[in-house]
């Protein structure tokens, strides 16, 4: 589903990516960790489209096509969606109005028509529903006053609704209690399918206890150092990352 | 960082789409303004003598009065012997009967701006009042409006056919000497609506004026004078448009509502005149006095605007709460580009016994435009137990424009609660990362952070006027209003 190579990024005039590789398959669950500063961030802005980055060599390819190439929209209705570290309020937007409009610019893209307002609510109020979240969060305006746990829930949601096939998770896991942690990681565990592959930014273990990663990367100073499967992890936990950047 | 930037101006920068000029002869008066051009004015409409004596009044007050000057505005130096004042369509005797004599290119301007006057077309549940150039072309459902009593007409028909109630309420409101232009536009005015609601009627239709500058080197003195009588309701629409042209051209109104005991008017306007272009050419210069006064107790006014267009706008729509327990509000949505200005708020004044006020006024700016909330809240001796609650914000677009707050507050009764929220703020990158990385359009995330930071005021505006000042601030719709 997604290709990575040899992917080099600057911000301004410092190199931030130097030089990284990924695959990812559909059903695939991978877990990129790292030390602060490594790159984890301007990874998933990268894929997603963000501006304020230049790439300065080697290719993306999602399901075929060049990734680099299209707009952060285009490629968010093709299927690729990033739960934010920091989600943004707007006021005076509602949840379901924001929802509406994505998922009828995702359907238009796809050839589709717009979705019947009856059918949207009764979809929404069960996705809403099943991640534990009040239905009064729908008509609240995006993020507003929301406590750092509702915000990732919201994110979660938004996935939920918008189904997409690459699922770029950035430190979803920051600010979450334990409670919050759970909530967020099971409804992640409800979108797994063999169709739907997931990229977990991270730099604590911690929410890899509650989403089992396939494969586990280690990403430092720009490129992957290490990968292997879920047992990287603990062992990450164990030992820091001190000796990998030194290898 | 800058690619978002350059799309939100891209979105701002529609051309203005009412900017074509329509074809048609008028009888236009030489440029100038005397004693005598005021005495062929008054002719001209055919007014009762008290009428002429009013305008000389007020043109020789003005001749006193010096050019007002701004702070926050920079205006070139107005002629006014360079402007005429009357312009009207040419029409075979006193203004047209029926549909039949209007000039088939005026129908045709209003059909392009949405507003079909044709009996046929006519948007239902709204009468239109059409004001061009100088004179009122045409009002809709007049007989039906009349079943109930409703008198809704030109103010110069009023004139002629209700000396009565012009005599009571003209300039009770706005005194003839209250400031530079109110006196100008009381000695020169031409036309406008005028509008009666008696008592315990509740107006069957939204009431609505739509003026149409179109001939050159004129000016536009419109007056409007709408009297609620005790326990009556109205709610009245206000539109405006203007050709694109190179010289600046004065739009100088005055306003004026009256509402008695239990009575209620809700004024909405969707002011769309032409801003200019890029260069900050041309452009309508638009001020305008609009005041109401509360004046029996219970009674109620809600302005609530949408301004988007003019050079400059200077306005200031308020209310005297003179009345026990009134109730005043204001709802303002001002936009700004290029190198348009604006300089508008409310005024308050509080004088009855538990008089309450609302002030939410949302200010846009983007390009190196100037947008100001001056606002006064004069709370008197007399209105014990007074409230009011301001809320004023900012959203500016891109980093050479400007937005300035000045509010005023004055309070001489200990019992007064005054409340005052004020914000700044810009559509940051990330949230229009946000928005199209779910998939939407930077021109569709720009529409809907701005719909949602006005979206306290867009609520307020009739269902018709929410849909037209949404399509104007060049967005699409689709329910996020509501």
């Amino acid at each position: 589903m997604l290709k990575i190579k040899d992917l080099t990024v600057n911000i301004g005039t410092k190199e931030i990516l130097k030089g990284l590789n990924l695959n990812v398959k559909a059903g695939e669950i991978h877990a990129i960790m790292g030390p602060n500063g490594a790159g984890k961030s301007t990874l998933s802005h990268v894929l997603s489209g963000k501006s304020g980055y230049e790439v300065t060599g080697g290719s993306v390819t999602y399901n075929g096509k060049d990734l680099l190439e299209m707009p952060a929209e285009i490629r968010a209705r093709e299927g690729v969606f990033l739960a934010f570290q920091y989600p943004v309020e707007i006021a005076g937007v509602t949840n379901v109005y924001l929802l509406k409009a994505a998922l009828n610019a995702i359907r238009k893209h796809k050839g589709l028509s717009e979705v019947d307002a009856m059918d949207f609510l009764t979809l929404v109020k069960s996705k809403t529903k099943a991640l534990d979240m009040d239905e009064k969060f729908l008509y609240r305006a995006v993020n507003e006053g929301f406590s750092g746990g509702e915000k990732k829930r919201n994110e979660i949601l938004q996935m939920a609704m918008l189904e997409p096939q690459l699922c770029i998770l950035d430190e979803t896991d920051s600010g979450l209690d334990i409670d919050a942690l759970r909530i967020v990681a099971d409804g992640v565990n409800a979108l797994r399918s063999e169709n739907r592959a997931f990229i977990m930014v991270t730099h604590y273990q911690r929410l890899l206890d509650y989403i089992k990663p396939d494969f586990v990367h280690v990403l430092a100073d720009g490129k992957i150092v290490k990968s292997g499967g879920a047992e990287l992890a603990l062992e990450l936990e164990e030992k820091g990352y001190g000796w990998l950047e030194q290898a | 960082m800058s690619a978002n930037n350059d799309e939100i101006n891209n979105l701002l920068n529609q051309d203005y789409k009412q900017g074509f000029i329509t074809d048609i002869q008028a009888d236009t008066f030489p440029v100038g303004l005397n004693e005598d051009v005021i005495a062929k004015l008054s002719k001209v409409k055919n007014e009762p003598e008290f009428m002429l004596e009013y305008r000389l009044k007020a043109f020789r007050h003005w001749q006193t009065m010096p050019s007002p000057d701004w702070a926050q505005l920079k205006i070139e130096p107005i002629d006014y012997q360079e402007i005429s004042y009357y312009s009207a369509p040419k029409s075979k005797d006193n203004g047209p009967k029926s549909l039949d004599e209007i000039d088939p290119e005026i129908l045709e301007a209003y059909k392009k701006l949405g507003i079909p006057l044709a009996e046929q077309e006519q948007l239902a549940g709204i009468a239109v009042d059409a004001v061009f150039d100088s004179v009122s072309v045409a009002t809709t459902f007049k007989s039906k409006l009349h079943e109930v009593g409703v008198i809704f007409c030109p103010i110069s028909e009023a004139i002629r056919e209700h000396p009565e109630l012009i005599k009571q309420y003209l300039s009770s409101v706005v005194p003839v000497g209250d400031n530079f232009f109110a006196a100008l536009n009381s000695a020169v005015f031409t036309d406008g609506s005028f509008v009666y609601i008696p008592k315990g009627v509740r107006c069957p239709m939204e009431l609505s004026t739509y003026f149409r500058i179109n001939a050159s080197n004129t000016g536009q003195f419109e007056r409007t004078l709408i009297i609620a009588d005790e326990g009556s309701y109205v709610s009245y629409l206000e539109g405006c448009s203007a050709p694109q042209r190179d010289e600046n051209q004065l739009h100088a109104a005055v306003v004026e509502l009256v509402t008695l005991k239990d009575a209620q008017i809700k004024y909405s306007t969707v002011q769309n005149w032409y801003p200019g272009d890029k260069e900050g050419k041309g452009g309508i210069y638009n001020f305008v006095t609009k005041r109401a006064d509360c004046r029996g107790e219970n009674s109620k006014v809600s302005w609530t605007q949408v301004e988007t267009g003019s050079a400059i706008t200077w306005k200031y729509p308020s209310c005297v709460l003179t009345g026990d327990n009134s109730v005043g509000e204001f709802y303002s949505v001002a936009v700004t580009n290029n190198l348009q200005q604006a300089d508008t708020g409310t005024k308050m004044i509080h004088i009855g016994k538990n008089t309450t006020s609302t002030i939410i006024s949302k200010g846009i700016s983007a390009g190196r435009a100037q947008n100001t909330y001056r606002g006064l809240v004069k709370i008197l001796k007399s209105a014990e137990n007074a409230r009011n609650y301001t809320q004023c914000d900012s959203l500016l677009v891109g980093d050479k424009c400007g937005a300035h707050t000045f509010p005023y507050v004055e309070v001489k009764q200990p019992t007064a609660q005054i409340e005052h929220e004020a914000t700044t703020s810009k559509i940051s990158e990330d949230q229009l990362f946000f928005c199209q990385q779910r998939g939407l359009s930077a021109e569709d995330a720009v529409s809907m952070i701005v719909n949602g930071f006005c979206k306290q005021v867009f609520k307020e505006l009739p269902m018709e006027f929410a849909v037209e000042a949404q399509a104007l601030l060049g967005l699409s719709l689709e329910g996020s209003v509501g």
